[in-house]
């Protein structure tokens, strides 16, 4: 059972060779052990867990089973979930407990998916390696002086552990693709609005999405399945037909033109990754594929972009955490704005506090069309080039991040190093397109690499048979870490 | 000294739609606290807004109403700012490009027409309210009123006086209830206005303006306009200068007291909600708004006028409000009469004299009136034939309000015939003539007031039921004699 894809699980539960109880039994018990080591869920409740896998065990018998059906997930701890702690990886909400399910989890809740457990995560998605969690830092089970990445972190070393058959994420900048690439899993950003945000915590809103981690590119389709649809409670989800993202798994590759941005490939990558990326290039040529330059030229700019959007709409995004009606009070303070400092200044931490500065910075009079207007104007020339690039070819293929997984602390203390370990992702999420990672190899260290494929607006399916065929050709994705 | 003074005003008038702008709930007012607040009335964790499409609706028809360009695309905003009966920490708004743009709205002042030119009208949404009194060292936080869907109307600085401004301000009233989106309500805080106040000598640039908040009723606004003209005026005379601020109107005291100067202005951080997307009206949707808007007071104003032949006075009270202008032409219609302008200047004669009196006495609505319109005409019928005169009109309008039954019956029980029989008048006059010689005289010496006593004297010998107009024409031809 331990590394069953998902595919897999659902057909021994459905031929009732194991029960959804026994399978939530065997993963919980890996989360109270090894889970404790590598600190990868803030909450665990075998109670609720254990209900949820009893009634997905009488849907099986009543023959009333779907795709995830008594199939554990776990959930990153941004997404509401009745009754659960919702922490969103902060001191701020370390106490609150939500009254209301998520979208997403609505959606694997009628789907009859059973909630493992809430992951653990950057502090409200912000940070690529997870330690900038009120909850300590998430350990890489590939190694345990490694970080997973963020801001997923969680989820990813969730699944790549085999804490979990499949998880879910949310990425802003890269917060799935970066932890799945140094986890040596899979993950997926959906196209924007794929994915009602409803009831996942806001970090940037114009760039949050919501996606799945998985083993193989084929469960992140059948989970993709149940994430996306519309949802009239979130103004920017797309009322679109709903469409099965593993319909194109099988089709071949040959004619297939796979764009290499000719920036991806200039410098910054370390020569393991860059390595890794060209077996992996070599790889899809046999298949049939033909590999096109391209040019993304103002991808270069995405970095600071980022830097000037993502903390503005977070600053006020995280404006109603102010004590009044839930989270984080000071324990004493004076009048109203002492509550207000107070309880802000002791309940976030340093990395959300730096984000709040530059947002609050950026939009303040005087700043804004030097800031926020002018990262807009440069966000739509980024989404621009891209558009160019799909005219000339169907997928884009490039490293998810720099390097593999680096050492817990390594940068924590340079706030620029960290952000520059998005600088492949980042561009993705100011264009709105989906992208995914998929292991490709490992460094000499025995650290996965990631390989990231870009997909038009809506190119899911193209991206997932890509990485599918990928996937029947090599067996990176199959390798578990040792010792596990 | 001569001082010009300048007014701009900002009005927040509360749409009435069921439900909030961007949430479900309920926006009936008088709830208790927080039992209207859903999870993203009060910003729980991952919850986003909804446009309510029948707030942008009323804000269509008030941009019809004015005459002003509807936006093909407007955006929200945010207007970031901490307090706690804002549960967002930010307010969700329209800044740079709001709903309606421009337009303008004409008032009577006195006799006197003014145009007042509208800067915008943007939708946004109200916050909550905090309760400082029944809390010992803490406030209450009451979210019921947090999300309640507001049209924010801003003029040009085109009022030049408390009169115009309240004018201003009460044809507004006025329009936002005619067109159906709001209730008007003062009390409930429905209809509010902010009063942007300067004063500057003729021909100079404009002066340093303070801003009255919160003036929610047309008295204060009044009252507050005229303190603030003096405040400033005594203060730049006395070699002072205005300094631009926030001031709240006291009405105890009748006074403006200083709430923040502009040093203390917060900086609102706005840029438009990444949660919303751009507000689009096409042509299709405003064309159907328009037809299922009712005419508006201003082209009923110039039937009654043109049509009807009635004086701009009566016409303005007429079409005070969409159920006066209905009673009215509700009235008219029920006459069945060929001459509509002589109908219509009795209907109105009647409404604005008996029946305004009548509603004010006894503090009801045109609506609640117990004479109905129908029953109206069938009084009006009975004074334009002749039979009653305006007197007589009055005893039976009170006799139908009191519930004796309609025009018809109560003339019958009460022999209320007015006596328009020439030679019985003139006999009358003859008699009243001889016995009045003192007044006879007086007229004849230039006395005018001598002519209505003699009026008076036909009228009570026949205990008012004479034709005023035949005893007025028999008197002049009799004394000219």
């Amino acid at each position: 059972m331990l590394n069953f894809t998902l595919k897999q699980l659902t057909t021994e539960l459905a031929a009732k060779r194991v029960s959804s109880v026994e399978v939530a039994e065997f993963f919980l018990k890996r989360i109270n052990t090894l889970g404790k080591t590598l600190n990868a869920f803030i909450s665990v409740d075998a109670e609720k867990t254990l209900t949820a896998a009893q009634a997905a065990d009488r849907l099986i018998a009543a023959g009333k089973a779907g795709p995830l059906t008594g199939v554990p997930v776990a959930h990153k701890d941004i997404f509401c979930a009745k009754g659960w702690l919702t922490t969103c990886g902060s001191k701020m909400l370390a106490n609150f407990r939500a009254p209301y399910d998520a979208h997403v989890i609505e959606q694997f809740n009628a789907a009859g998916a059973v909630t493992v457990g809430k992951t653990n995560m950057d502090e409200f998605a912000m940070g690529s390696s997870n330690e900038t969690s009120f909850f300590g830092p998430v350990r890489n089970p590939w190694n345990t002086q490694t970080v997973p990445g963020g801001s997923s972190g969680g989820s990813a070393a969730a699944v790549a552990a085999r804490l979990a058959p499949v998880a879910t994420g949310t990425d802003t900048g890269g917060s799935i693709r970066q932890p799945a690439a140094l986890t040596g899993i899979c993950g997926l950003k959906p196209t924007y609005g794929v994915v009602s945000r409803y009831g996942m915590i806001a970090f940037a809103s114009s760039l949050d999405q919501a996606g799945p981690f998985a083993k193989t590119a084929e469960d992140l389709g059948i989970m993709l399945n149940a994430m996306a649809g519309f949802d009239p409670r979130d103004s920017t989800s797309l009322e679109r037909a709903r469409e099965d993202y593993t319909r194109d798994l099988e089709k071949p590759l040959a004619g297939l033109r796979v764009g290499l941005p000719r920036e991806f490939f200039a410098e910054g990558m370390s020569p393991d990754v860059a390595k890794a990326i060209d077996e992996a290039i070599a790889q899809y040529r046999k298949l049939g594929c033909t590999m096109v330059e391209v040019s993304l030229p103002n991808m270069k700019l995405s970095v600071p972009v980022y830097y000037v959007l993502a903390p503005a709409e977070a600053s006020s995004n995280l404006s109603r955490f102010d004590g009044v009606r839930y989270g984080y009070r000071a324990p004493e303070y004076g009048d109203l704005s002492d509550m207000y400092k107070k309880s802000r200044a002791q309940g976030f931490g340093a990395e959300v506090k730096r984000r709040i500065l530059i947002g609050t910075y950026v939009l303040s009079h005087g700043y804004y069309d030097a800031y926020y207007i002018k990262a807009q104007k440069l966000r739509r020339l980024i989404a621009q080039d891209f558009v160019a690039a799909f005219k000339q070819c169907d997928v884009i293929l490039g490293p998810t991040s720099p390097g593999t997984a680096f050492k817990i602390g390594e940068k924590s203390g340079d706030p620029v190093q960290m952000y520059l370990s998005d600088i492949y992702t980042i561009a993705v999420n100011l264009a709105g397109l989906p992208g995914m990672s998929l292991p490709c190899g490992f460094d000499r260290a025995n650290l996965p690499v990631g390989m990231q494929l870009i997909g038009d607006y809506f190119g899911e399916a193209k991206m997932l048979n890509v990485a599918h065929q990928y996937q029947l050709a090599t067996d990176w994705h199959m390798r578990m870490p040792q010792g596990i | 000294m001569k001082w010009e003074v300048v007014i701009g005003l900002e009005t927040h008038a509360q749409l009435s739609t069921r439900s909030k702008i961007f949430s479900g709930s309920s926006t009936a007012f008088g709830a208790s606290p927080n039992s209207q607040a859903s999870a993203v009335d009060i910003a729980l964790p991952g919850v986003l807004p909804v446009l309510n499409r029948g707030a942008v609706e009323r804000a269509i028809r008030f941009g019809l109403a004015v005459g002003a360009t509807i936006s093909p695309r407007s955006i929200f905003a945010r207007k970031n700012y901490f307090y706690p009966d804002l549960p967002k920490g930010y307010q969700i708004s329209q800044y740079e490009l709001p709903v309606v743009q421009g337009g303008s709205l004409t008032v009577m002042v006195g006799d006197v027409e003014k145009t007042v030119r509208l800067t915008r009208a943007h939708l946004e949404e109200d916050a909550g309210k905090s309760l400082h009194e029944d809390f010992r060292g803490m406030s209450g936080i009451d979210l019921n009123r947090a999300g309640t869907p507001l049209l924010e109307i801003v003029t040009e600085p085109d009022m030049a006086s408390a009169e115009e401004a309240v004018a201003y301000a009460k044809a507004l009233h006025a329009l936002v209830q005619w067109i159906g989106i709001c209730d008007g309500n003062m009390q409930e805080g429905s209809f509010r206005c902010d009063a942007n106040v300067s004063i500057r000598r003729p021909g100079e640039p404009l002066g340093t303006r303070c801003e009255i908040k919160n003036l929610n009723s047309f008295n204060f606004m009044e009252k507050a306009i005229q303190y603030e003209v003096r405040r400033q005026t005594e203060l730049i005379e006395d070699g002072g200068r205005v300094v631009q601020e926030t001031r709240l109107y006291d009405p105890d005291r009748d006074e403006t007291r200083s709430m923040r100067s502009k040093e203390d202005a917060m900086d609102y951080r706005y840029f438009p909600d990444p949660d919303l997307l751009p507000l689009e009206i096409t042509p299709q949707w405003i064309a159907q708004v328009k037809a299922e808007m009712r005419e508006l007071p201003g082209t009923k104003r110039g039937l009654y006028l043109t049509g009807y032949g009635l004086s701009a006075y009566d016409a303005q009270l007429l079409t005070q409000s969409f159920e006066w202008s209905d009673y009215f032409e509700t009235a008219l219609a029920a006459c069945g009469l060929a001459d509509k302008a002589a109908a219509a200047k009795q209907i109105a004669n009647l409404m604005t004299g008996e029946l305004a009196a009548t509603l004010n006495r006894s503090e009801t609505e045109i609506t609640d009136a117990p004479v109905k319109p129908g029953a109206l005409a069938g009084l009006v019928r009975k004074c334009v034939d002749g039979t009653l005169n305006n007197k007589m009109a009055k005893e039976v309008f009170a006799a139908m309000w009191a519930g004796e039954g309609d025009a018809d019956a109560i003339i019958e029980q009460r022999g209320l015939k007015q006596i328009s029989d020439s030679g019985e008048i003139e006999k009358i006059v003859d008699q009243v003539l001889a016995a009045n010689a003192k007044s006879v005289e007086e007229f004849r010496a230039g006395k005018e007031k001598a002519f209505n006593a003699l009026v008076g004297q036909v009228m009570k010998a026949t205990k008012g039921k004479a034709n005023p107009t035949q005893v007025n024409d028999l008197l002049k031809k009799k004394l000219a004699g």
